[in-house]
């Protein structure tokens, strides 16, 4: 039933049992899926926010923009990699053999690990070039939105070192599914996000 | 339609069973203990607020009688009760509190979707709690800049806390987000996901829809306080300049240059505003049960309930700059907002209609829930009327700032969803430990609070109005506030020390009534809906015994006409009904 058709249904008039024999879900997906899609909306408020600020921030007359390191481009095919290797896994975990799971998961967490490790070198060439923290409000907007960004790609990391420890444990593809999906799903999420913070750092 | 109940239709995933004490009340996953653990950590913190609210009245209505109240504890008191009361008392209590125990029971669920995120929802809540009490340790003390933390004044010296006390403060306000943030994606996945058989989201109490909105505003608003947060403790401890200005403290001129407090004042009414109705909805939606249940009759415009929750929910995100009318916006942002303002009291008004309505022609129960639930409606159309003055930027902005803010924000906000708590206190009771409360007790609680509330914020209406302005330490002496303007604030400082001894009553029933109240019957109220129709009372762990109930029709069938009784619960079969053949 659609949201909408569902909210104008007269619930006094009708009796009895509504739906199949097992109860139902609004969604289909899993139930850490949803929680998942939600909490990535909650993220892209916080990003979004921190965008808005960054705009209303650039129109006061202290504002000086940073010269963005070329190694950022570098960056982003390391997390585009990631992103590429996590879908991949995610495609193995349908197939019966589960072949190259290892090499596609583990791959697609290290790719996200040298990426943050980047990002660092990023801020340190930053800070040798004097573009330092306090120094303009577009530094410290640029240390702010890519430092929130690596610590949400932590935070993943932290999900993907506990399923590469299942994997480990030799759990078949099969029970890691739902994992890798998870995974996926929020790797894919970050590469948006940091597209985008990738186009506003660089064109202001 | 015939139906056999399916002995297994659980599709509940295996539940973790507690073994030990420890497990079972301290690091438990069940939704209801958790419940109390965080009610009892809301109310806890809610106890701190009120005496800090009564030791600066005393400030108020008898200068310079307490002697330990100097200015600077003035200003923290009245900074750390706002934040109390609004964070860490209401929308603790109210999401983490009555979320956990009503939502998994309303939606016949045996526990929330993810038990052990929940257990850990609570922990860090305790720890953003303790966090915040920690700052009155501090040296400095907690910070007293209001609670809505205004930079560039909450951060200079002049401030009391401007050093750990604000730090403090805004780093346990990210840990309560944590903590709000991992509850509310257990209370709407689980409205979503784990509603038993036949319960559709339109069968649902207004409980569960007022909870379910007011988690996702604070899911989608809570970020913006996380990003003010983040950005103002740069500003502090690292020195950026986001928010603060270039600007000279005590003669030196700072680092800071350029920034812009109004961008800090936007993020957090953008917050702000939504939380009015994070602490509204579910108060909204709790008082529309108990007063269904006590008036025997089904809610008045069930589906125009449920719309204008979701109607006031997207509004509430698109009013937030009426808190800054004063602030010099451009007249035409200004307008947009009043607009909107007054369109959201729309779908307002039209709940408080729906709840006189509910009581016409009912067949009311005078119980104390419904004292309170009555009271409630009071309290908020008196406080929501007052919002439509304010809400107008040309009466807003002589009345900006003066006492007459305060009259209305409490008696919207502050007093009608306490009156809420307590009513739902006292009609979930027995449901929750098996025990009838002492009646007389509750009712004599009632109009002391009732009463009580009146006698301090009516009289503050007629003090703003005079122009006397909010967060003054002393009055001292002007043109305009006559003399008497005192005598009037003294009654208001008699009047809520009143209010705040009453409060012992309720906490000497619920407490004394634990161990020696009269055991309550499973379903004292005659209640329809799912939460009282549990095997045991109160409900053991895994709430509802071999097999998840089956809902067969809503919430609502009270007083129907041919029915044996004058309710129908929600698990009624609809053929049991006389009358109607399946």
């Amino acid at each position: 039933m659609s949201f909408f058709k569902s909210i104008t249904t007269k619930p006094w008039e009708r009796k009895g049992v509504i739906g199949g024999l097992e109860p139902e879900g609004a969604f289909e997906s899993a139930n850490e899926k949803v929680a998942l899609s939600i909490f990535l909306v909650v993220a892209s408020v916080v990003f979004s926010l921190f965008t808005v600020g960054y705009f209303l921030r650039m129109e006061l007359p202290d504002w000086r923009p940073l010269s963005e390191p070329s190694q950022l481009w570098f960056n982003t095919g390391l997390l585009i990699a990631s992103s590429l290797l996590f879908q991949w896994a995610k495609n193995i975990t349908r197939k019966a053999d589960g072949k190259n799971l290892k090499l596609a998961f583990f791959g697609g967490g290290v790719l996200a690990i040298l990426f943050i490790a980047g990002q660092l070198m990023t801020w340190e060439s930053l800070q040798n070039a004097g573009y330092f923290l306090t120094s303009n409000p577009a530094n410290a907007f640029y240390y702010l939105m890519t430092g929130l960004h690596a610590a949400h790609l932590l935070g993943g990391l932290w999900v993907w070192s506990k399923s590469s420890i299942r994997l480990l444990s030799g759990e078949d593809a099969a029970e890691l599914k739902l994992s890798v999906e998870l995974c996926t799903l929020y790797w894919h999420f970050l590469l948006i996000v940091w597209f985008i913070l990738f186009a506003l750092l660089s064109n202001t | 339609m015939a139906y056999v109940p399916l002995a297994d239709s659980d599709n509940v995933t295996e539940m973790h069973h507690p073994h030990s004490f420890v497990e079972k009340y301290v690091w438990s996953q069940d939704h209801k203990v958790i419940a109390i653990q965080y009610g009892g950590l809301a109310v806890f913190t809610g106890v701190v607020g009120l005496v800090l609210s009564l030791l600066f009245r005393l400030q108020l209505g008898f200068p310079e009688t307490a002697t330990f109240i100097d200015p600077s504890f003035y200003y923290q008191a009245v900074t750390m009760h706002g934040m109390i009361m609004v964070v860490y008392l209401l929308t603790a209590l109210f999401l983490g509190g009555f979320g956990n125990y009503m939502i998994p029971l309303m939606c016949g669920a045996r526990d929330m979707v993810f038990p052990f995120l929940n257990m850990l929802s609570v922990w860090v809540f305790l720890v953003s709690v303790i966090i915040l009490m920690a700052s009155f340790f501090v040296s400095g003390g907690p910070t007293g800049g209001g609670w809505t933390l205004y930079p560039p004044q909450t951060n200079l010296a002049g401030t009391p806390g401007h050093d750990m006390g604000i730090v403090l403060m805004l780093i346990s306000l990210a840990v309560f987000i944590v903590a709000a943030t991992m509850g509310g994606l257990n209370y709407v996945v689980t409205v979503l996901q784990y509603r038993c058989r036949g319960l559709t989201m339109m069968r649902l109490p207004l409980t569960v829809w007022g909870i379910f909105v007011a988690t996702l505003l604070a899911l989608f608003a809570f970020p913006a306080l996380l990003v003010s947060a983040i950005m103002m403790l740069f500003d502090i401890l690292l020195g950026t300049s986001f928010f603060m200005p270039a600007i000279i403290e005590s003669g030196t001129p700072l680092d800071h240059n350029g920034g812009s407090p109004i961008l800090f004042q936007h993020l957090f009414w953008f917050f702000g505003h939504p939380e009015v109705y994070i602490v509204a909805l579910p108060a909204f939606g709790l008082v529309s049960d108990v007063l269904s249940v006590h008036a025997r009759k089904n809610i008045f415009g069930y589906r125009m309930m449920v719309w204008a929750i979701i109607a006031i929910g997207g509004l509430s995100f698109i009013v937030w700059a009426h808190h800054m009318y004063v602030s010099g916006m451009h007249p035409y942002f200004g307008f947009f907002f009043a607009t909107t303002t007054l369109i959201i009291a729309v779908p307002t008004a039209l709940k408080v209609y729906n709840w006189i309505l509910t009581l016409w022609e009912g067949d009311i129960r005078l119980n104390a829930p419904m004292y309170f639930a009555i009271g409630f409606i009071f309290t908020f159309i008196h406080g929501g009327i007052t919002g439509l003055f304010l809400g107008n930027v040309v009466i807003d902005l002589p009345l900006s700032d003066s006492y007459f803010v305060v009259a209305h924000f409490h008696m919207v906000m502050g007093v009608s969803p306490v009156l809420v708590v307590f009513a739902a206190i006292y009609h979930w009771y027995p449901l929750v430990t098996g025990r009838m409360f002492n009646e007389g007790m509750a009712k004599l609680h009632f109009w002391c609070t009732f009463l009580g509330t009146y006698a301090i914020y009516l009289p503050m209406h007629y003090l703003g109005f005079l122009g006397v302005p909010r967060r003054y330490y002393a009055l001292g002496t002007t043109d305009f506030i006559p003399a008497s303007a005192q005598d009037l604030n003294t009654t208001i400082t008699v009047a809520a020390l009143f209010v705040g001894a009453a409060q012992l009553l309720f906490f000497i029933n619920i407490i004394w009534s634990l161990r020696s109240g009269p055991k309550a019957e499973p379903n004292p109220w005659g209640a329809a809906s799912l939460e009282w129709q549990t095997p045991d009372t109160p409900p053991i762990h895994g709430n509802w015994g071999a097999s998840l109930p089956t809902v067969y029709r809503w919430a609502y069938d009270y007083s129907v006409p041919g029915a044996d009784k004058d309710f129908i619960s929600q698990d009624t079969p609809e053929n049991s009904e006389p009358g109607k053949d399946s």
